[in-house]
């Protein structure tokens, strides 16, 4: 566990050491709320009732049987929704909780019924009658895209899409600069192949649940585990046509996330059956429903063009991105085509991507959303082109990175950006010198995400004993209240254990944008630490009422009010609790807020190298060894940034080897649960040496960088490399699972 | 749905009996749990049949054993002599589910379940083990291969159950092994499975060898001819890539979620190969340790 | 329905229910017990968030019925620190920040007590597979594995040699 700081970085005390997580003692002992934990007296049990068809026409829902089951409390369809509110006809976020006049995935729910109690509420599901006509359907990219094949949603596709695909092709665009037929006429080879990769789930490990309870006066209480719950205030309270500040929504702790809990599956029924019945609806997914009708990420098709010299400079690159994300436009195929080439420094590159519809469920973002299938396109043809030139894998990465002052090839320029010295961080390595033995293979790739900022809102309050709270608005996915509180008792000066951060529902703060983008740790620690120097002003404010001097003659150094200067006079200097014990006397509580729409979150760069051994007799492959260097900018608890180099790592893992989503002929998914879909067990993996580089980001004043996502974008190509190179077969679709790697080494053979 | 948790095998029989519907024994519930859970078997009657004495028990029996049909994989584990003894059976046991699933697993559950992909059934073929089941009309013993009869079926009748398994007496120089190939370490159902039974005499001449392969047709597949091939033989590459392509041929498998029929035709091969090296080496080595 | 009832001593604490003949040990003690801290993730037995030990044995609790623990013993994480002193094992996982999420770390505390209480001085491969029943997304296992291993050392130490 290294981690490599350059010596220039700020001087910290608190921020860089790992205290324990405030929230700890809860999760060990039990004691933590999650989504599901929570009772509510006279509370019902909600359910939904899923078509298990890829594309159907509703012809009629009849609920009345379901109604006179005792114990039957409210059943709702989407029709309830447009009585609710007629504009919910448009609303894709509600048509993908509850089906309009189209079943449109395997899964698809249609009804929900809320009872006394879990069996009567499915009892009662059996009971609803629904008809319907089967449609003919699309799963597979190339399918969708052609001419004459089944359309998924009709009055979709914008202009700007080129002929020749069919209507399910609703989106295009395109990135780059230079002049790609020169590049590729100055190269001594250009590789252009096409890859594939499968839809993934994020497979968080606690199911979708709720509590809702909404009263006839209209207005609403609402518990659930998200990553943004102002977020799913919005989005509810648009469904029904209500004041923000009618609905509260409270996060509860959450059960991981990864980009699938920023959007809402359940919580808009549970309102509307709590509506309808005036009692408390609490719903909960099983797994099969998590996995057929929650976001798995989009499946894809990507071409990669790259021309290089035999020097190992890359000369023009080019990628075609067709993205798959169910049934609704994904929000994710702009980013892939940005994030391809985002690690190179090119003259002459190119991305362009299309949005594609299919009857699958509808994607959600999962942690670099879009950036892991482009990027480990990318990183394929860079590897086998370094094969072809002989040339290390490295060393031709860092002869192209992108560095500070690179125009982006998707527009930007870069400002200070860490890639270089994460590429040299793995070059020195032991790792990549280590020896390799028989059938194994050494993979490299790079990984690249944008980080995101955002609206974010934060309230620091000292209180009259000289503690803090820190009142934020993101749900704590994996370690962000240590992160904030650090941050907080830096920027005071004061110990860690005098403060305390807590998650606040949307009523009890300004909205906070989703936990998602890597956006924590930069925007609400940016937030904090500006509303904690708002803090130390009024500090010192109260300071100099207190010595009877101007407001400008008091300065605040190491958790003390100092008199700024001789002409000052010679106080003694006033702790934080000094100031506060007194504060009634000197104008009331003091506190600090902050809010901000936060700009600045600098790019995150990483590097993986991984030793793979392939069974040449099954296809099976076996990591040997994992290491991961980051730029983290500043890690603020280094425990939990190796904590996301090394989760992502492993899911990218889980996504290079094993998981995909599998369909039958007829449309369905056929492995909805975790036997089938295989993510990594603790027995498949070796230890995940993580290294921590810190290059500061100059748009947060700790220099921190967004950690939670660039981890997952390079295991894809940096597996296929090492695959490759340990049979001497280049591969070009995920997974790499055996049935696939031993049909290509017996063809070889 | 009744549940019930009689204290004699003749109660068991009565309720299996004379209850109308869908009747299922709770063993250790790691299947029929979770396929209530899925809708697949809504029973009318469950029978939690643990409370029967002597069903939890490990007994030495006429130079084998007799496991008692609550038996869970960690106590089979766990109990003394009894990997030494068997290690094919003891790995394919140990392979099924997690630690957690040890906890409850049965080898009477696994058997009467009848999928394909069983860990057990290959190994207690190879070497001949058979069940005792109590019915209406009395105790009858049968082979564990005669059990499933096709996937999720098998050929006990209305009101029978397995009370126990019988791991035969083996021959001095025996010894089996059981290897699957699942795409990750753990948690997954075999794709591919085989099972090696194999009886050397003191020179390491082969006197019996018997391969079963598991997850490539609808039922665990015993490789036959074998003996014939190897009667007598030592033990050389040459033999045992004729059986690996033997076992390759005799699959009938199909294409699905796990695998491929291509995979898992030419997986079993691999396996065969490395089950019956295994087994091989075991059985050489009780001839070493009792010259010793 | 004639619902059942049944006797049970769960962390050490005499209980009575009654349940359906269908109902799961877990759904009675999160719904009818209010042990929330056992965790459901799957139902199936494939992850391993609602471990409990049932009369010494290590289970999934989803797939046990209420029905069959008469006259059980049963612990689960909310009997796992004794008065305010947590369990090395707990301990261990806040020091070497062994969880992000948390959803999946009572049911791996429960495996990883149950490992420690067989086996004092696990290896790295051993405590990979025994718990290879409890699904973690966040962690990628790294530190959970090695929070292990140390709390294995830590009570090797206290306990002395003999300590099984």
């Amino acid at each position: 566990m290294d981690q490599i700081t350059p010596k220039t970085t700020k001087e910290f005390k608190i921020v860089g050491t790992r205290p324990l997580r405030p929230d700890g003692i809860d999760k060990v002992t039990g004691k933590a709320m999650y989504g599901a934990d929570l009772y509510a007296p006279n509370m019902l049990y909600g359910c939904l009732l899923r078509i298990n068809e890829p594309h159907a026409f509703i012809e009629s829902i009849d609920t009345s049987n379901a109604e006179q089951l005792s114990g039957v409390k409210s059943i709702v369809t989407f029709k309830d929704f447009i009585k609710i509110n007629p504009d919910n006809k448009n609303n894709q976020i509600l048509e993908n909780c509850i089906a309009n006049e189209k079943v449109l995935y395997d899964g698809h729910a249609v009804a929900a019924v809320a009872a006394v109690d879990l069996s009567t509420a499915k009892k009662a599901l059996k009971l609803v009658k629904i008809k319907y006509k089967k449609l003919p359907f699309v799963i597979t990219i190339e399918d969708a895209m052609k001419i004459g094949a089944p359309v998924v949603a009709i009055g979709k596709k914008n202009e700007n899409i080129p002929d020749g695909y069919s209507d399910n092709v609703i989106q295009y665009c395109s990135f780059g600069h230079g002049n790609l037929e020169e590049g590729f006429k100055a190269a001594h080879k250009v590789i252009k192949r096409t890859f594939k990769t499968p839809s993934v789930h994020q497979g968080y490990i606690e199911p979708h649940a709720c509590l809702a309870s909404m009263s006839n006066d209209g207005k609403a209480d609402l518990w659930c585990c998200t990553q943004g719950h102002f977020n799913v205030r919005s989005i509810c309270s648009s469904i029904f046509k209500m004041d923000n500040s009618q609905l509260k929504v409270t996060a509860s702790e959450i059960g991981g996330g990864f980009g699938g809990k920023t959007t809402v599956f359940i919580e808009p029924i549970a309102l509307a059956l709590s509506q309808k019945s005036g009692h408390p609806v609490k719903m909960v997914m099983s797994r099969e429903d998590v996995f057929k009708a929650t976001g798995p990420t989009v499946s894809s098709l990507v071409d990669v063009e790259v021309g290089m010299k035999k020097t190992g400079k890359i000369t023009a690159a080019r990628a075609i991105i067709r993205y798959e994300g169910g049934a609704f436009p994904n929000e994710t195929y702009e980013l892939g085509a940005q994030s391809a080439f985002a690690a190179y420094d090119l003259d002459a590159v190119k991305t362009e991507a299309f949005n594609v519809l299919t009857n699958r469920p509808t994607q959600a973002a999962y942690r670099a959303p879009g950036a892991p299938q482009s990027i480990y396109a990318v990183e394929s043809v860079i590897d086998e082109l370094c094969q072809f030139f002989n040339q290390d894998p490295l060393y031709v990465r860092i002869l192209n990175a992108a560095k500070k002052g690179t125009k982006s090839s998707y527009g930007p320029t870069f400002d200070d950006i860490g890639l270089k010295a994460t590429l040299e961080a793995a070059k020195n390595h032991p790792h990549y010198t280590s020896p390799l033995k028989e059938n194994q293979g050494r993979g490299i790739s790079c990984g690249f995400w944008f980080n995101f900022g955002g609206n974010t809102c934060v309230s620091l309050n000292i209180n009259f004993d000289g503690t803090v709270g820190v009142v934020e608005g993101n749900p704590d996915i994996g370690g962000s209240r240590s992160s904030i509180s650090q941050m907080a008792a830096e920027e005071l000066g004061i110990s860690l254990d005098k403060v305390k951060t807590v998650i606040a529902d949307t009523n009890s703060l300004g909205h906070n944008d989703v936990t998602d983008g890597s956006r924590v740790t930069f925007s609400v620690g940016l937030a904090t630490i500006k509303a904690a120097k708002a803090a130390k002003k009024e500090l010192c404010k109260r300071a100099s009422k207190l010595w009877g001097i101007d407001e400008d003659a008091v300065i605040w150094k190491d958790g003390y009010a100092h008199p700024a200067g001789a002409n000052a006079g010679n106080q003694e200097p006033l702790s934080l609790e000094d100031i506060a014990k007194v504060s009634s006397q000197t104008g009331g509580p003091i506190a600090g807020h902050y809010e901000v729409n936060a700009d600045g979150a600098g790019v995150s760069f990483g590097v993986h190298l991984v030793d793979i051994e392939t069974d040449m007799e099954t296809g099976h492959s076996k990591i040997i060894r994992y290491t991961v260097f980051q730029d983290a900018g500043k890690a603020i608890h280094p425990s939990y940034v190796e904590g996301q180099m090394q989760g992502g790592s492993v899911q990218g893992i889980g996504w290079a080897l094993n998981e995909e989503y599998i369909y039958s002929s007829d449309g369905k998914l056929q492995n909805p649960g975790f036997l089938d879909y295989r993510i990594p067990v603790a027995s498949d993996l070796p230890m995940i040496d993580p290294v921590i580089l810190e290059i500061p980001n100059p748009g947060h004043p700790y220099g921190v960088r967004g950690v939670g996502e660039t981890s997952i974008v390079p295991p894809l190509a940096a597996i296929n490399n090492a695959v490759s190179r340990a049979t001497g077969i280049r591969f070009t679709e995920l997974p790499l699972s055996p049935p696939r790697v031993l049909k290509a080494i017996l063809n070889k053979q | 749905m009744i549940f019930a948790k009689p204290n004699s095998e003749q109660e068991v029989v009565s309720l299996l009996k004379e209850t109308q519907g869908i009747t299922r024994i709770l063993g250790g519930g790691t299947d029929v749990l979770v396929q209530m859970k899925s809708g697949v078997t809504d029973p009318d009657l469950i029978v939690d049949i643990k409370n029967i004495p002597g069903i939890r028990e490990i007994k030495k029996v006429n130079g084998g054993y007799e496991i008692g049909a609550a038996v869970s994989g960690s106590e089979f584990n766990n109990y003394p002599g009894l990997k030494e003894f068997t290690p094919g059976i003891a790995e394919a046991f140990d392979l099924i589910g997690s630690s957690q699933i040890q906890g409850r697993c049965t080898l009477a559950g696994n058997i009467c379940n009848a999928s394909p992909a069983a860990d057990t059934t290959p190994a207690l073929s190879v070497s001949k083990c058979r069940v005792k089941i109590v019915g209406p009309n009395g105790l009858r013993e049968d082979l564990v291969s005669n059990i499933p009869i096709g996937p999720g079926k098998n050929s006990l009748k209305k009101g029978e159950f397995i009370k126990s398994i019988i791991i035969p007496k083996r021959p001095l120089y025996s010894s089996d092994s059981y290897i699957r190939f699942t795409p990750r370490s753990e948690m997954d159902i075999a794709v591919v499975s085989a099972a090696c039974f194999i009886t050397l005499n003191q020179e390491k001449l082969i006197k019996e060898l018997n391969i079963s392969l598991g997850a490539v047709a609808p039922l665990v597949v015993n490789i036959k001819g074998i003996n014939e091939l190897v009667m007598n033989k030592n033990l050389n590459d040459n033999l045992i890539s004729q059986i690996s392509l033997i076992c390759s041929s005799s699959c009938d498998p199909i294409d699905d979620k796990r695998g491929t029929i291509e995979f898992r035709s030419h997986v079993a091969g691999v396996l065969a190969k490395r089950s019956i090296i295994l087994a091989h080496s075991r059985a050489g080595e009780k001839i070493e340790k009792i010259a010793r | 329905m004639k619902k059942l009832h049944v006797n049970v001593s769960v962390n050490n604490n005499d209980l009575e229910f009654l349940c359906n003949p269908e109902d799961t040990l877990l759904d009675v003690l999160r719904n009818d017990l209010n042990l929330t801290g056992t965790k459901e993730g799957c139902s199936t037995g494939d992850c391993g968030a609602c471990s409990v030990i049932l009369d010494k044995k290590l289970v999934c609790s989803c797939l046990v019925l209420a029905a069959e623990v008469d006259g059980s013993d049963i612990d689960t994480i909310e009997g796992m620190a004794e008065e305010n002193k947590l369990h090395v094992l707990q301990e261990k996982f806040l020091e070497h920040a062994a969880l992000q999420c948390g959803i999946c770390t009572p049911g791996i505390l429960i495996a990883a007590k149950s490992l420690l209480e067989k086996n004092q001085n696990p290896t790295e491969k051993e405590v990979r597979y025994w718990l290879a029943g409890n699904l973690c997304r966040c962690t990628g296992y790294d530190k959970i594995i090695r929070a292990v291993l140390d709390a294995a050392r830590e009570m090797r130490k206290d306990y002395g040699p003999n300590y099984s």
